[in-house]
């Protein structure tokens, strides 16, 4: 099981001083947060996608690029790429350049986006979202398996004869997830191509998701991939730690208060209730977070956001610390005794060489 | 079993909007067929969920009081909907409340709009705003829209509040009588081939 950060790369004031980050200071901070992800044993750093202020991060293959000079271990994924109005060709090319670069720690989360206007701004419309993700990933899909490619669709200009260059990686695509909170669309296309399914929970009750992730489930298992239980899920988290409960409270609780996506809103109490949002100790969010496998099974993925809504750089590499050393080995440990028999790993770009050469063999 | 779910968006306690409600409801029970145990009345009044309604614009999910409210609209037969009238229109949180329930959610259900007002002059709120409103909510509204202004609670007989009452209780009786059982709506599952395949008469090649 694989355990790491995502981030949304928002600029926000900070609410207890008022001070806000420049976009340079956002964007150097990103890549601290990267780098100590790796320092403090963590396995993923993934990043989100926008094209609008309050946000950084237009451009994620750059700042992965940069990332993977710097580290030799962490893989490097998206939080979503947006796969409704970026160019499919683009996608393919972009990622296998960072795959190759990054000597295969790269993997990538399809996602439709949440901001209305980046459609236009893209020239494309969102009524049309999902078609859009379900064509546009199924060129994608066919790039990067397909040396030549001769393709038709309705959302970009026709291809005859075209190459998708660096071809992928030892001839491996990235592994893909599909991110989705709402759409059984998106949950169903997981599961035909046997991909990934990433739940970004975090922000709604778990009912939902076990629903969304039932099916893909179900439906992964009845395109052949494999049982129900070998589905591959990712799930989000959100946690803000100190030694002593009551201090994690005291110094998240303005933060909380403030926040782009909730605040103004419920209080702490019962958005920490009804979603999973844990703000405690170390032992409260081992606790919390091993109750995700008993709603949704076992899982491969846990991505925890802690860099959003104007904490401060420092307190975000003290609570990488804290995941790091306290929170994760346990969590580990505790996820690993608690699998089942037959439960797929986590998707490296080693293992799925090595289960692509397999099959060769196997003939 | 036919359930039928009233939503009051009064604020004082009591409420004229909550009392044209109840009358409502006892008027439409009377009017269906059968003992009166095969009615269920299930009455929420929204000043109690004010709150939620606002946290659940601001987070995107109705916390469980909520969403048991939400639930029992959207399964219920039909629906009685009376909010007062405030600066021309349905009050904001009546509005707020059809807001966060789905808009699939009252698809068919036969719905009785009605509203409360200090005068008469407000009562054709129910034609341009309530009755639109349902109306994008794809449910039938039933022809009878009743309101009633202060004035109304003294009125005598005849023409009056109580006429209006039995005859828009009538008609929703008439479509519950009429109405096949509802039943909760199933998750439709497109499988990949359809979608995938939904797209392809649109190209050229």
């Amino acid at each position: 099981m694989q355990f790491g950060i995502f981030t949304v790369g928002d600029v926000t004031t900070d609410p207890t001083n008022g001070t806000t980050p420049t976009e340079a200071e956002r964007i150097k901070a990103m890549v601290t947060i990267a780098l100590k992800a790796e320092e403090v044993g963590l396995d993923v750093f993934a990043m989100g996608e926008h094209h609008n202020p309050p946000f950084v991060p237009s451009s994620p293959t750059t700042m992965l690029g940069y990332i993977a000079a710097k580290t030799d271990k962490l893989i490097l994924s998206t939080s979503t790429t947006l796969i409704t109005t970026n160019d499919p060709v683009k996608i393919a090319e972009d990622y296998a350049m960072l795959q190759h670069l990054a000597d295969g720690r790269v993997d990538l989360m399809m996602g439709r986006g949440n901001t209305g206007p980046v459609y236009p701004w893209f020239g494309q419309d969102i009524r049309n979202g999902i078609a859009l993700a379900i064509e546009n990933y199924a060129l994608v899909h066919r790039l990067w398996r397909e040396d030549v490619v001769d393709w038709e669709g309705n959302f970009r200009t026709p291809l005859q004869g075209f190459t998708s260059t660096p071809r992928p990686l030892d001839g491996v695509p990235p592994f893909v997830w599909h991110g989705s909170i709402r759409s059984p669309e998106i949950a169903e296309q997981a599961a035909y191509y046997g991909d990934g399914f990433f739940a970004n929970n975090i922000f709604w009750p778990k009912e939902h998701f076990m629903r969304l992730i039932n099916l893909y489930r179900q439906r992964y298992a009845h395109y052949g991939h494999g049982t129900p239980e070998q589905a591959i899920v990712g799930l989000g988290g959100q946690v803000f730690m100190r030694k002593n409960s009551q201090d994690a409270v005291r110094e998240f609780r303005p933060y909380f208060d403030k926040a782009p996506v909730y605040g103004n809103g419920p209080s702490l109490e019962d958005f920490t209730e009804q979603t999973p949002l844990t703000v405690g100790s170390p032992q409260e969010v081992i606790d919390r977070t091993l109750t995700f496998r008993e709603s949704f099974g076992d899982y491969q993925r846990q991505l925890f956001l802690m860099d959003h809504a104007g904490l401060p750089l420092k307190t975000v590499l003290e609570q990488l610390d804290l995941l790091g050393e306290e929170v994760v080995p346990v969590l580990r440990k505790e996820f690993a005794a608690r699998r089942a028999e037959g439960v797929a790993e986590a998707p490296t770009h080693a293992a799925r060489v090595a289960s692509r050469d397999a099959a060769l063999v196997a003939g | 079993m036919t359930v039928i779910a009233v939503v009051s968006a009064g604020l004082s306690q009591p409420s004229s909007t909550r009392l044209l409600a109840d009358r409502l409801a006892e008027a439409a029970g009377r009017h269906l067929a059968g003992p009166a145990e095969n009615t269920e009345i299930r009455v929420i009044e929204l000043r109690g969920l004010a709150v939620d309604i606002a946290n659940n614009l601001v987070t995107g999910f109705p916390s469980p009081a909520l969403k048991e409210a939400l639930e029992t609209v959207e399964r219920a037969d039909g629906l009685i909907a009376v909010t007062p009238i405030f600066t021309a229109s349905y009050s904001g949180l009546f509005k707020s409340f059809f807001d966060v329930l789905d808009n699939t959610a009252l698809q068919g259900t036969p719905v009785l709009i009605a509203a409360t007002g200090g005068t008469a002059r407000h009562s054709l709120a129910l034609e341009h705003a309530l009755r639109p409103m349902f109306t994008y909510l794809r449910a039938v509204v039933v022809p009878t829209a009743v309101y009633a202004a202060s004035e109304d609670w003294g009125a005598t007989s005849g023409d009056g509040l109580a006429s209006r009452v039995d005859r828009a209780a009538g008609e929703l009786a008439a479509l519950l009588s009429g109405a096949p059982a509802k039943r909760p709506a199933e998750e439709k599952l497109i499988p990949f081939e359809q979608q995938l395949a939904a797209l392809r008469p649109f190209t050229t090649g």
